[in-house]
């Protein structure tokens, strides 16, 4: 490969490129999907290509082919050099990416079992027998079950020297049960929404999740929701479990706290952020309780690797500190406009598209509370539990999300089961709100494999690590 | 571009390497770019050329799909190979219907030269009129221009052989000044109908407009939705309900409601992929040709759209939305189409006493899929309405409602539609004036 690299960096540099990177991916994906005791689906499926991405005085250039040789890779800077030269007749400033970086590295997701030896009979069995849990219980519309398994070989060359090649391995599944009943539809998924939880790993985390052991518990409580009273609306204090917050904090702390999104680089599409740079180490975002980090080196973590697609290492930096806005997601490009470094925050979504900045495992640090004694602590709310739906404005302030499942919560106990519940809020208030965080024994790591941003579109997989919660004086019940 | 010979002795390769009792091959080579702007410069400016290769066996009742991007003969034979392995290790899914046989397939234009050979200089070009545009008024402007050229070729065993080229090109800005934002988008088969000029000064017509926006507070509003709305309220409303696979399911608005009046009578929705008013295609993924289908018509729910499999459940006939295989969504409409009305923009604006204006939404999501409620925001140019005319600007609200419900209000419906990308393929509609249209929340600008 070094060959194909070599001859594209040099065509680049030839050509009057000032810096130049080349990526060869190949993705690999398999994925099974089970309904109602068939097998719905069985994919493999396989993508490699290659990326080539100059400046050229001062300006961005693109250009990538699903043709992998030395040939191509060499036109392909020529394309590459050609749209820079485009790009420089709507410019202002030149672009500039700091000091070089250059690693020369290789790195690979540790894995207990490769997804992809495991026989395939094994995985639907699997599957199949979670189904089977699922429509063992009486009156279910439908019962599916999916699992998803990714490896991504990559490797990055630039003009600066760096030469890194990675392996990332992912392995997901899940469970998910619909029931209707007059005009109602309600659905339960295990362990998470967003068809299944996906991990960087092998086999074993799809081992560890049990889904057989929970198909028939969600069936039930599907069932039971048809029969729930409505949620409330009312304002009052809101506990969210783990999966609902990783979800929060992915759409009210991830986004607006991308460096391209504050600076009006997605303003068209994605759109900005109210984190502006005049609140940076100043700001309050959240209450004193309130601490995040994005940490792209946690195991497992959907959002880990070694090194960003623009060859920055893996790293660990704070976002919020104690509920004062401390720190964004950046780039090597936009690092630079603040006088920083690269905190390693680019990704690309395969050879075919460019590298833009991503979440990687956006966490919120945990607490101190058991989540047993924050209910017991709280006299009166409602305790809701794995995502629904969900919304938020463009610069990330005014959020309304909805949960499969809901408590109220009276005396210090769960009560009734409530249907369709929801709750909007401000994003600076409602972390502000934020009283209670539970500790390491409730904190648990979620992977969103459905991340979209960025135009072409570009799907990443993130990670939020979250332990329940409790905010106070929320509003519950918009319908 | 391949062109239809190499395409199709392309599939006509994969086909003989299969071992399959029925098989299918997917070509799909797209040659594209996009050069994206923000700030008032070219920030990021991106080509691709790819072709993918899917191939779907059906064997014993039993279906496997693989695909690559590589067409090396190994690489074809392993997919083949794969697609069959992985369908002989199931069992049997009495359920599975037939792959389709072939049906005579409509000639509809689709392609224009002039996208194929778009230049990254002519995108240029067009960005810098809407930058000028912008910044000749203290404005900033940021937004996309993209092109594209797609070969699509489907084969299958029983005969079906189908090959379309097709082009679309987009441009779209969102103009902003350090307290409001403007919105435009014009899409097309030919890139010589996009006309920058037009674009930027619609979006910096709005973003001036909307200077200084005011709070409402939220409440039940007559509203006068621009096309880009509508658009969103009916590409989900299709996601949520126009599919066979929904219906049979029950989880579409549609299920047991089917010859029931679901909207207003002025309200009639259809898809037809043959209609050159839209963005075109004259068959789908399984290689069916595409039939016209009236989804809602006068407000009655008329039929859902259908794909081989969800039609042998039926036992009826794919009406050719099949996606490509496999999908969790079953068939979808990809070209949409509402009847217009008869009023022009402006004469609904005069009608409307006190009410909002809303350019479009952004982050749709649904609350409640059977009452097909929704929520988001508005977003880039969202206006107080008094006296038949556009007072002021309004700080962005959420709204939370039915669509149904929404267009069983609808008081009237514009006389030119537009346009626009549908989810997936395109839609065209009109703009519309609603009463009673729910709005939950209030941000911040």
């Amino acid at each position: 490969m070094r060959d194909i690299t070599m001859r594209a960096l040099n065509a680049a540099q030839l050509r009057g490129a000032s810096y130049a990177d080349v990526r060869l991916v190949r993705q690999e994906t398999q994925s099974i999907v089970v309904k109602n005791g068939h097998i719905e689906a069985v994919s493999q499926n396989e993508s490699a290509g290659l990326g080539v991405r100059v400046i050229v005085e001062g300006a961005w250039g693109f250009a990538s082919s699903s043709k992998v040789s030395a040939p191509e890779a060499a036109r392909l800077a020529g394309k590459a050099v050609e749209i820079a030269r485009a790009s420089g007749l709507v410019r202002s400033k030149k672009v500039s990416l700091g000091p070089a970086v250059v690693n020369v590295a290789t790195y690979r997701t540790p894995i207990e079992i490769d997804p992809f030896t495991v026989p395939l009979e094994a995985k639907i069995a699997l599957l199949l027998a979670a189904d089977e849990a699922m429509r063992r219980i009486a009156g279910i519309a439908v019962a599916e079950g999916s699992m998803e398994f990714a490896r991504e070989s990559k490797l990055f060359a630039s003009s600066e020297g760096s030469y890194v090649e990675q392996e990332l391995v992912e392995s997901g599944a899940g469970i998910e049960v619909t029931a209707l009943g007059d005009g109602e539809l309600q659905t339960r998924s295990y362990p998470n929404s967003f068809g299944r939880q996906q991990e960087k790993g092998g086999y074993e985390c799809v081992l560890r999740q049990n889904l057989t052991e929970n198909g028939e518990r969600i069936a039930h409580e599907t069932l039971a929701l048809l029969g729930a009273p409505q949620c409330p609306s009312v304002r009052t204090t809101l506990i969210l479990d783990s999966s609902q917050l990783a979800l929060q904090v992915h759409e009210s702390c991830g986004h607006p706290v991308e460096l391209d999104r504050v600076l009006g680089d997605e303003a068209s599409f994605a759109g900005t952020s109210f984190l502006t740079l005049d609140k940076l180490g100043s700001y309050r975002y959240g209450s004193p309780q309130v601490t995040i980090v994005a940490d792209a080196t946690v195991p497992g973590g959907l959002g880990t690797f070694g090194f960003d697609d623009e060859g920055v290492i893996a790293q660990r930096s704070t976002i919020i500190q104690n509920g004062i806005l401390s720190g964004y997601l950046m780039s090597r490009e936009t690092a630079s406009q603040l006088g920083l470094p690269s905190n390693g925050a680019m990704r690309a979504d395969g050879w075919n598209r460019i590298p833009i900045i991503r979440m990687t495992n956006i966490n919120l640090s945990p607490g101190e509370w058991h989540f047993d004694d924050l209910i017991s602590d709280t006299d009166d709310g409602i305790y809701m539990a794995v995502n629904k739906s969900w919304s938020i404005d463009d610069r990330r302030l005014n959020f309304q999300f909805g949960t499969q499942l809901a408590y109220e919560i009276k005396n210090g106990k769960l009560g009734r089961l409530l249907k369709n519940a929801n709750y909007s809020g401000i994003t600076p208030e409602f972390w502000g709100s934020c009283d209670a965080v539970c500790g390491p024994d409730d904190w648990r790591m979620w992977g969103l494999p459905n991340c979209g941003k960025g135009q072409p579109g570009q799907v990443a997989h993130v990670g939020h690590g979250a332990a329940p919660a409790r905010f106070r004086n929320v509003q519950v019940g918009i319908h | 571009m391949l062109g239809p010979t190499r395409m199709e002795r392309l599939a006509r390769r994969v086909l003989a390497l299969s071992g399959a009792e029925q098989t299918e091959v997917v070509l799909l080579a797209q040659d594209s770019a996009l050069t994206r702007f923000a700030g008032s410069r070219i920030h990021q400016n991106v080509a691709e050329s790819n072709i993918e290769v899917r191939v779907r066996v059906l064997d014993g009742m039993r279906a496997g799909v693989a695909s690559v991007n590589d067409l090396a003969d190994g690489s074809l034979r392993q997919a083949a190979r794969n697609a069959l392995s992985m369908a002989r290790l199931q069992s049997k899914n009495p359920g599975l219907g037939p792959l389709p046989a072939p049906r005579t397939i409509p000639h509809v234009n689709c392609f224009a030269r002039a996208t194929a050979d778009c230049t990254p200089h002519q995108r240029a070009g067009a960005v810098a009129t809407i930058c000028k545009l912008a910044s000749d008024r203290g404005l900033i402007a940021s937004g996309a221009l993209s092109t594209a050229t797609v070969e699509l070729t489907v084969a299958n065993s029983f005969g079906v052989i189908a090959y379309c080229p097709s082009t679309v090109a987009e441009l779209s800005t969102v103009v902003m000044s350090d307290d409001s934002s403007g919105f435009a988008l014009a899409t097309s088969m030919d890139f010589r109908d996009i006309d920058a000029e037009q674009v930027g000064c619609e979006a910096v017509d709005k973003a001036l407009r909307s200077r200084n926006p005011r709070p409402l507070a939220p409440g039940h509003y007559t509203v006068i939705l621009e096309e880009y709305a509508v658009a969103e309220m009916v590409s989900t409303l299709s996601y949520l309900g126009f599919s066979a696979q929904g219906v049979q399911e029950g989880r579409s608005f549609m299920a047991g409601r089917l010859g029931q009046s679901v909207t207003g009578e002025s309200i009639s929705i259809w898809d037809d992929g043959l209609d050159e008013t839209g963005l075109p295609c004259p068959f789908d993924f399984e290689g069916t040709p595409k039939t016209r289908v009236d989804l809602i018509k006068e407000g009655i729910a008329v039929a859902a759209v259908h794909d081989s499999q969800t039609a042998h459940r039926d036992g009826t006939m794919s009406t050719g939305h099949a996606l490509p295989a496999p999908n969790s969504y079953g068939p979808l409409p990809a070209n949409l189409f509402m009847a217009p009305g008869t009023m022009s923009r402006q004469q609904m604006l005069s009608r409307v006493n006190r009410g909002i204006w809303v350019t479009r939404f952004h982050y749709v999501n649904a609350v409640h899929p059977l009452r097909t409620t929704l929520t988001g925001m508005t977003r880039d140019g969202t206006f107080w309405i008094e006296g038949g005319e556009l007072c002021y600007g309004l700080k962005n609200l959420r709204f939370t409602q039915g669509v149904l419900d929404a267009f069983a209000t609808v008081r009237a419906a514009g006389s030119h539609t537009r346009l626009l990308p549908g989810m997936p393929g395109s839609v065209r509609v009109p703009a519309l004036c609603i009463d009673d249209f729910s709005f939950t929340g209030a941000t911040e600008f």
